[in-house]
């Protein structure tokens, strides 16, 4: 059915921290390994050995330069930095996939909040993916349903899995712990706590879809003026080296080979 | 947006059926509609258009098998309130026709329903588009008003060409130029309209909006993937403008010339006809250049805007 359900009082989703993300892809592949197996129609590629390979992804890596700027709003170029910046499914609180889907095989369940297509019903017209404003649709070319993240739905609630791996698979993953699950209804949860503290944030929040999943800012860091500044004071590392008297064979080497250069 | 040929023809041919569907409906509410081969021929025409059309929009689906499954979701999808629509109007429609076949009678209040739904068929199938709100150039009422003008004119276009009557040539010409009058603001409205339209930007969809610029730096592929192909299809601005031109010209300012000249030299049947068939080739150029020209803000992920 999809009409929405009323505010569910448990939202289930991700908080993911750009300032910790190192871009390594690696949610991105465990993502496509879980639910190429799990929920739904095997995720399928195209050309997969050949020379223009595409497939369905759940949750890609995208990579932004930005340019920060001072007090005064003046661009500091020298110390731009990469923001690696990983997008799936925000199981948004006022999705218009949902809604403008004809068949019914888009929903939102009332108990957790979780945006999921039943492959069953799903006609392939592609509609819910042109409403999303994120991209986080795929047709499965081969099967011709719409993907998208599950959130792991199968995993998060099976009991045949250690109840530390009832997460999802993205999250489980992660070398670097950007990524972080929960239930943001809940002002308590660890992950509506760090979004509080850390000043979380929505994906474009003009297009008024509400996102339940939110993004950590990056740190701002030390720039590279003031650090050059620091270096000033560090003794010459050359100098240091020479003054360096190296006795025994290697000693003789290194003066031998001095002589010679 | 990619251009789906089924698409495209899709909504050319069934905008055409529903405007004849409509105006035949007119016809029969004045009292101007009387059985004869050629208005049985354009009710025919008006029905075979909307189904063809109809066929078409299921080409492009995953699993057409399925298609029965969009008549479900009226109560919030215009895809589903269109499908549901299509059909009811066809039926009824058919009716009308029927029952004037068989028994003679024609009756007004059928017509005068099938009217509305008629109408109200184009304006859900303009809706689809109209919607999508991260596309900002279809989402505005000037959408609906396109379709809307289009049908009618495409309508009248072909009922002339079956039937050039003087009175026919002229509600063609009043079709033209009201469906021109819409597309023309509709491209003049488009042309302000940036992805940016409603305050979406890289920044934005990032959410890293505390720095002084933020591009993309590294897409997360090398190759072409789902969301590049349908949604962040490109024309070249050069193409886009000299297709505009052709649309225009086809669609637009030969058809108006040749009914000119039918009014003038009284050769009504050839120019009407010739008329009739630009026409509906401008309107298929100007419905590529529909989904060509759109941009999707998705495309703020991949290095545009
Ligand atoms: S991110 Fe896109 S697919 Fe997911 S719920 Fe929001 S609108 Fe729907
Ligand atoms: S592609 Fe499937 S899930 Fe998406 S709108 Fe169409 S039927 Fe619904
Ligand atoms: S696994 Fe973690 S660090 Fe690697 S890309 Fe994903 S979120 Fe970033």
């Amino acid at each position: 059915m999809t009409m929405l359900p009323p505010e569910p009082s448990k939202k289930l989703g991700l908080v993911i921290d750009l300032d910790i993300c190192v871009g390594c892809h690696a949610c991105a592949v465990n993502c496509k390994e879980w639910n190429t197996g799990g929920y739904g129609n095997s995720l399928s590629d195209q050309d997969a050995y050949g020379s223009e390979p595409s497939g369905a992804w759940l949750n890609r890596i995208h990579s932004f330069e930005a340019v920060p700027m001072d007090a005064h709003g003046t661009p500091q170029p020298s110390d731009a930095r990469i923001v690696h910046f990983p997008k799936s499914c925000l199981h948004c609180d006022d999705a218009p996939c949902v809604t403008v889907c004809p068949t019914g095989a888009s929903y939102k369940r009332a108990e957790d909040g979780i945006v999921l297509v039943n492959e069953e019903h799903c006609i392939g017209c592609g509609l819910c993916a042109w409403s999303c404003a994120y991209g986080a649709r795929e047709m499965d070319r081969a099967s011709g349903v719409m993907k998208k993240c599950t959130l792991c739905v199968d995993r998060i609630y099976n009991e045949n899995l250690p109840v530390e791996d009832r997460e999802p698979a993205c999250v489980k993953s992660c070398p670097a712990n950007a990524r972080h699950f929960g239930d943001l209804a809940d002002p308590s949860s660890d992950v509506s706590v760090m979004v509080a503290d850390r000043g979380g944030f929505d994906l474009m929040p003009e297009q008024g879809n509400k996102p339940v999943n939110k993004y950590l800012p990056p740190r701002t860091k030390t720039s590279r003026c003031a650090s050059q500044a620091r270096d000033d004071e560090v003794p010459n590392l050359v100098s240091l080296a020479k003054n360096n008297q190296s006795t025994g064979i290697l000693g003789w080497l290194d003066r031998t080979l001095d002589a010679i250069s | 947006m990619h251009p789906a040929s089924s698409v495209i023809f899709f909504t050319t041919a069934s905008g055409a059926g529903f405007g004849i569907m409509g105006w035949l409906c007119v016809a029969i509410l004045m009292g101007h509609y009387i059985l004869t081969p050629q208005t049985i021929l354009m009710g025919v025409i008006g029905l075979a258009l909307a189904g063809v059309g109809l066929l078409s929009s299921t080409l492009h689906l995953g699993n057409p098998q399925r298609a029965w499954r969009a008549f479900s979701q009226w109560r919030t999808s215009w895809l589903s309130r269109e499908g549901i629509l299509a059909v009811i109007t066809c039926v009824s429609f058919a009716a009308i026709l029927g029952i004037y076949l068989t028994s003679g009678v024609i009756l007004p209040w059928m017509a005068g329903s099938c009217l509305v739904l008629s109408l109200l068929t184009i304006i859900a199938t303009a809706m689809i588009y109209a919607q999508i709100k991260p596309v900002p150039r279809w989402h505005t009422k000037l959408t609906v008003l396109c379709y809307l003008g289009f049908s009618i004119s495409t309508g009248m276009a072909v009922i002339a060409a079956v039937s050039p009557t003087r009175y026919h040539v002229y509600l063609a010409f009043g079709g033209l130029v009201l469906a021109w009058v819409f597309k023309l603001l509709w491209w003049q409205r488009a042309s302000r309209t940036s992805l940016s339209h409603d305050g979406s930007t890289t920044a934005t969809a990032t959410g890293l909006t505390g720095f002084s610029s933020v591009k993309l730096f590294e897409k997360p592929h090398m190759t072409q993937n789902y969301l590049m192909t349908e949604m962040v299809f490109e024309i070249g601005r050069k193409h886009a403008a000299r297709l505009r031109q052709i649309a225009l010209l086809a669609g637009g300012l030969l058809p108006f010339i040749c009914l000119g000249l039918a009014i003038v030299t009284g050769q009504t049947a050839g120019f009407v006809m010739l008329s009739c068939v630009m026409h509906l080739i401008g309107v298929g150029v100007e419905r590529w250049l529909f989904f060509a020209e759109a941009e999707h803000v998705v495309a703020l992920y991949y290095g545009k805007g």
